[in-house]
């Protein structure tokens, strides 16, 4: 084996690589930082080598074509040996690698690693989960089929209320008047020269500053960051309680990395791929565009903000938060590390990530999204429908036809923008729905317009009967004080205590 | 020996030929550099804004086909290419457009782009309403805000009826930035026929 040192040192002798590359390895850091906290950031790294790899060899076939790309996919997916299996690492390497990130940046966060001397660590840190989130959205937008279509259609909707340039720079962002061929090259351009680039570049940086500035040691209460004595002190214990970064805390980021690369296979195999949808053609508009797992909390946040306060949010939000994360370690560059100590911390990152979670949860099934099919295809449960006078039936196929399912669920079925009517006719007297159904309100559209009279009593006597058995329905409590009777039509309940019998609606509020 | 080297730097630091001469050189090379730069970089910007065009650039009049197909009183899909397109485009040019033929002569159509954030808008002609499957938006029959986010009813193209045939002003995406002043709807005939006549 005399030939594999004598041609080692042949390389070395002209690289001079062994000794820089053996001083950073064995460089001492603090023991305690060889922990399992400390491996997101490495992590990160290796999904990022895994994505450009995955990258790499779909390109070998990808066509950047508005025309072809969508048909280019497909041949990976179902032509190619194994092509439905690389998109599919590419594809659970990415979501793996925006996972990792923020767990990366919450663990940085929380162990004040942002704090004098890493201040531009965390800056470039913040870039470089920017531009991850870049990665994850120009990746959507390559994969060219419906929900890309109108997920760029949403982002050109958004650039388009930035005032006075907002239309330029739609046609900028498009390439032109519309989502086409152009839009994907640019985008294409992006997601595989741009932003990769730039990306690799910080990678290399953020990665750099971690080993000239040493890794965060342990965060102990007590043990204050100030700029003046803060790089002794760590020089100090990092000799007294150092040991070599490899491999005492190499192991560690080794395992972890193979672990995340394993799980991001296991997924990729057993998931599979994602989509393509659709076919990219705007005039089939028999869709609902759906964004990303990890832009599903802005979908539900979208969808939530009063019509007024939209576009202000939208612009200024975002902007507002990117400046915050990079003025972070600027305001609170010194000061405790631990998380015993920084119960605000605590707070925000708990509260930021409860947010996410809920946002991320509305986002998977869209309650404020009409439900587009549900007028023909959701029935209403057959107890609902027993017993009930002609006209009732004929308000329950009102309520069918005129899309009120659309909205309002019934026995569970149905769209979750309005509110159930299982026990409508509890909360609203008849005159109340006669109110609501003819001229709306609350986010509930009019339909004087769209209703004749006699559906409109059909539909309201059908709703009236809507009402668990033994609660009745809900009067009017002066018109029954006053011995009125508000209407004189007969209600046979669905839940009526004995099927069969009517049983006349007596005003007394019983 | 250390002492050696500072000293020669320090003399070539402080002689004022030597330094005057190669800084003098350097400062005209960098300028001549930055000169070449700008010269470059410019083409280049408007090579980058080139796609940005003023309002109405893309637009052209489009036929619809003939009226025939647009039933009065209905709202029907109508499809047409876009007419600024390129052959690598595949199926992207083909827009989609709600034809509502109000009566005789007088027409509305409305883009297929919600104006809240421009996901497809469907028809139903049951109950009269567009509904949008993104966010929830609802419109009337005449383009009215009905409820959910969108501020503003749907937008609408200008047309004109040629030859027995349905033109429309179109060619690009209608956003907020280029259709943000609410048109008179209707503007033949149907008086009252606002967004919020609902």
């Amino acid at each position: 084996m005399r030939w594999v040192k004598q041609t080692y040192d042949w390389f070395d002798r002209r690289l001079q690589l062994e000794e820089p590359i053996k001083k950073e390895v064995l460089h001492p850091v603090p023991k305690d930082t060889a922990s399992w906290w400390y491996v997101f950031g490495s992590a990160a790294f290796t999904l990022l080598m895994l994505q450009i790899v995955t990258g790499i060899l779909l390109a070998l076939v990808y066509v950047p074509s508005a025309g072809e790309a969508w048909n280019s996919l497909n041949v990976l997916n179902h032509q190619l040996p194994l092509g439905w299996f690389l998109r599919a690492m590419h594809g659970w390497g990415s979501n793996f690698m925006v996972a990792v990130v923020l767990i990366h940046m919450g663990q940085v966060f929380l162990f004040g690693s942002y704090k004098y001397p890493r201040e531009l660590t965390w800056i470039l840190g913040v870039f470089l989960l920017l531009m991850t989130l870049g990665m994850a959205f120009t990746g959507q937008v390559l994969r060219f089929d419906q929900d890309s279509y109108w997920g760029l259609g949403i982002g050109a909707s958004i650039v388009g209320r930035v005032p006075l340039i907002g239309g330029s720079l739609v046609q900028i962002m498009l390439g032109g008047p519309i989502i086409a061929g152009a839009t994907l090259t640019r985008f294409f351009a992006l997601h595989v020269f741009i932003i990769p680039g730039i990306l690799l570049l910080f990678a290399c940086l953020h990665v750099w500053m971690v080993l000239k500035l040493g890794i965060n040691e342990w965060p102990m209460p007590g043990r204050i960051v100030r700029r003046a004595t803060y790089v002794a002190e760590y020089e100090k214990l990092t000799h007294r309680d150092g040991i070599p970064f490899f491999p005492g805390a190499f192991w560690k980021d080794f395992f972890f990395s193979g672990a995340v690369i394993a799980a991001v296979a296991v997924c990729a195999a057993v998931f599979g791929p994602y989509g393509p949808s659709g076919v990219p053609n705007p005039s089939i508009i028999q869709t609902v565009p759906k964004p990303d797992f990890f832009f599903l909390w802005i979908y539900a946040v979208l969808s939530y903000l009063p019509p007024s306060l939209e576009t202000p949010f939208i612009l200024i939000a975002p902007i507002l938060a990117i400046v915050l994360l990079l003025a972070l370690p600027l305001f609170a560059g010194e000061g405790e590390k631990s998380w015993r100590r920084r119960p605000i911390a605590v707070l925000v990152l708990v509260t930021v990530a409860v947010l996410w979670g809920v946002f991320t949860n509305l986002g998977t099934y869209t309650p404020w999204s009409p439900k587009m099919n549900a007028w023909s295809s959701d029935t209403i449960p057959a107890q609902d429908l027993q017993n009930l006078r002609p006209v009732e039936r004929q308000g329950a196929v009102v309520f069918q036809s005129k899309q009120c399912r659309n909205c309002h669920s019934i026995g569970g079925h149905g769209g979750q923008r309005g509110p159930a009517l299982d026990s409508v006719a509890t909360r609203l007297t008849e005159d109340q729905l006669i109110r609501q159904v003819v001229q709306g309100g609350g986010n509930m559209p009019a339909y004087g317009k769209n209703l004749s009279p006699p559906e409109v009593t059909a539909l309201v006597q059908f709703l009236d009967t809507l009402h668990p058995p033994g609660q009745p329905s809900a009067t009017d409590a002066a018109e029954a004080a006053a011995g009125i009777t508000p209407s004189n039509y007969e209600s046979v309940g669905s839940t009526s205590p004995e099927p069969g019998t009517s049983t006349t609606k007596k005003p007394d509020g019983k | 020996m250390t002492d050696i080297v500072q000293e020669e730097q320090k003399i070539t630091r402080d002689d004022p030929r030597e330094v005057s001469r190669r800084w003098l050189l350097l400062k005209i090379g960098a300028f001549f550099n930055i000169v070449i730069g700008i010269a470059i970089a410019t083409p280049v910007v408007r090579y980058l804004l080139g796609p940005a065009r003023r309002q109405g650039a893309y637009d052209s009049w489009i036929s619809l086909g003939p009226i025939d197909q647009f039933p009065i009183g209905e709202t029907r899909l109508a499809t047409y290419s876009n007419p600024y397109s390129h052959p690598w485009d595949g199926a992207t040019d083909q827009t989609a457009c709600w034809v509502r033929h109000v009566s005789a002569n007088a027409f509305q159509v409305f883009a297929i782009n919600c104006a809240h954030l421009g996901c497809p808008v469907r028809w139903f002609p049951q109950s009269g309403l567009f509904m949008c499957p993104c966010h929830g938006g609802v419109y009337y029959a005449d383009g009215g805000r009905a409820s959910g986010p969108p501020e503003r009813g749907l937008f609408t193209y200008d047309y004109k009826v040629v030859n027995n045939e349905l033109h429309i002003d179109a060619g690009q995406m209608p956003t907020l930035s280029n259709q943000a002043s609410l048109r008179i709807l209707n503007n033949s005939g149907c008086k009252g026929c606002g967004p919020c006549a609902g």
